[in-house]
């Protein structure tokens, strides 16, 4: 099941030149760039590993697709994610994010019923690729 | 099938023309250095066009190395080279990030190769001026970090060569012994620039040109005593060209000031716009470096 979160994520994958356009696009308006990963890709996991530090004060998209690289030779086979962070006061909140590296195989969400009190039933997702240790999931 | 393209149309399109025509105006002298410019334009230009009818594949490599004393003008034509560069489209954005040892060498263990790729990332787009590049390397000592930033420069030079273009600049000499010792790094350097020191009319024509940016003037006697100025001082040590030029003529101003403050103290008070611009003999003769000389 292809995940969807983010921008462009209904969309085929972004190539590296289309990768850099959005980034210089995001540059242009003044945010910060981050690359972030994770192997827990649940909709409501907002914290993603960063990879480096946010990147202020670069010029060219060339510069996050170089961090983008490095992340994805460190870690293939897991979500990457390229954020843009609008840092100006009063807005102080993430303006972009979308996927740039998937796995190849997503085995998706599974609905989970919990029986509670009253016959009452919580329905929770959970990630069938979650159920592996870190680090064996994809 | 021969395809036909038009040279004129692409130097058109690029408006390199206003840049090499504004170096020729504004730097003086430094000749060689405009012929290679001229030359390393030309080559590019040539690129473009086979590129364009699928000739060349690849982008030529465009590392270069500024070597020459202090004050002939490396960073001004790094700035001009980064222009050029822009404008027939071999790198995105055309900014200069200038950097020394400093920027990219860290003080301890892991501290360095993140120091450098920040640098590198700021960089790409443009250009990276690396000033009194051989300070990176350190002979002496073994254990020194600016080896790691050399490398990792090395990797980005080498697999991000459409992103950034890297431009050394130092002493010759100093600058020689370094690719001796990294021959990695001369091999990756295409275009060795070197510039030569500045005769003393050249200096005379910038020290006109500083004066005339700076809304001041000579008249005949203080113009006789900068020529003086530029013979002695051509001689003593830590002699940096033009930027000796301008700190002599930032000290003049500086007694230039005083005296007339201390002449219309002296008098009413009022003071003729003419004597507000005017460098006098005495501002220049007053000089440390007129003293030397008679020692």
């Amino acid at each position: 099941m292809r995940i969807t979160q983010g921008q462009f994520s209904f969309l085929p994958d972004l190539t590296d030149e289309e990768i850099r356009k959005q980034v210089d696009y995001a540059i242009g308006r003044g945010w910060a760039l981050s690359v972030e990963w994770t192997d827990d890709p649940h909709p409501r996991n907002t914290y993603w590993n960063m990879w480096g530090i946010p990147m202020f004060e670069i010029k060219d998209g060339a510069a996050v697709l170089f961090e983008v690289n490095a992340c994805r030779k460190a870690h293939s086979g897991v979500y990457i994610k390229v954020n843009a962070f609008d840092n100006t006061r009063g807005v102080e909140s993430m303006c972009m994010s979308f996927i740039v590296q998937r796995p190849a195989q997503e085995p998706g969400f599974g609905l989970v019923r919990q029986e509670a009190g009253g016959r009452h039933i919580h329905y929770t997702t959970h990630s069938y690729a979650t159920d592996k240790p870190m680090g064996e999931r994809y | 099938m021969s395809e036909a393209i038009n040279l004129k149309a692409i130097l058109k399109e690029a408006q390199i023309q206003d840049v090499l025509e504004e170096l020729d105006r504004e730097l003086v002298g430094l000749l060689p250095v405009k012929r290679r410019i001229r030359e390393i334009a030309a080559f590019l230009l040539v690129s473009k066009a086979r590129q364009k009818v699928g000739l060349e594949a690849g982008t030529p490599s465009l590392h270069m190395c500024f070597t020459g004393n202090p004050g002939t003008g490396k960073t001004t034509v790094a700035m001009k080279m980064a222009a050029i560069l822009h404008r027939l489209g071999y790198v995105r954005k055309g900014h200069v990030v200038s950097v020394t040892r400093d920027d990219l060498v860290g003080q301890y263990i892991g501290h360095t190769a993140p120091k450098t790729k920040e640098v590198l990332k700021k960089a790409m787009g443009g250009v990276l001026f690396i000033d009194e590049a051989y300070y990176l390397y350190r002979p002496e000592n073994e254990r020194d970090y600016g080896q790691e930033a050399i490398e990792i420069m090395l990797q980005v030079m080498e697999n991000n060569r459409d992103d950034l273009v890297v431009i050394l600049a130092g002493y010759k000499d100093r600058m020689d012994t370094f690719f001796q010792s990294n021959p990695g790094m001369s091999s990756r350097i295409a275009h060795h620039i070197d510039f030569p020191d500045y005769e003393p009319d050249e200096l005379m024509a910038i020290a006109h040109s500083m004066v005339g940016q700076m809304h001041y003037q000579f008249d005949a006697q203080s113009e006789r005593a900068m020529v003086d100025y530029i013979a002695h001082r051509r001689g003593q040590p830590h002699f940096a060209n033009a930027r000796s030029i301008r700190n002599a003529l930032d000290r003049a101003r500086l007694r230039q000031a005083n005296r007339v403050f201390d002449s219309a103290m002296a008098g009413s008070g009022t003071i003729q716009a003419e004597a507000l611009k005017t460098i006098t003999e005495e501002d220049i003769r007053a000089s440390r470096v007129f003293s030397a000389a008679k020692e």
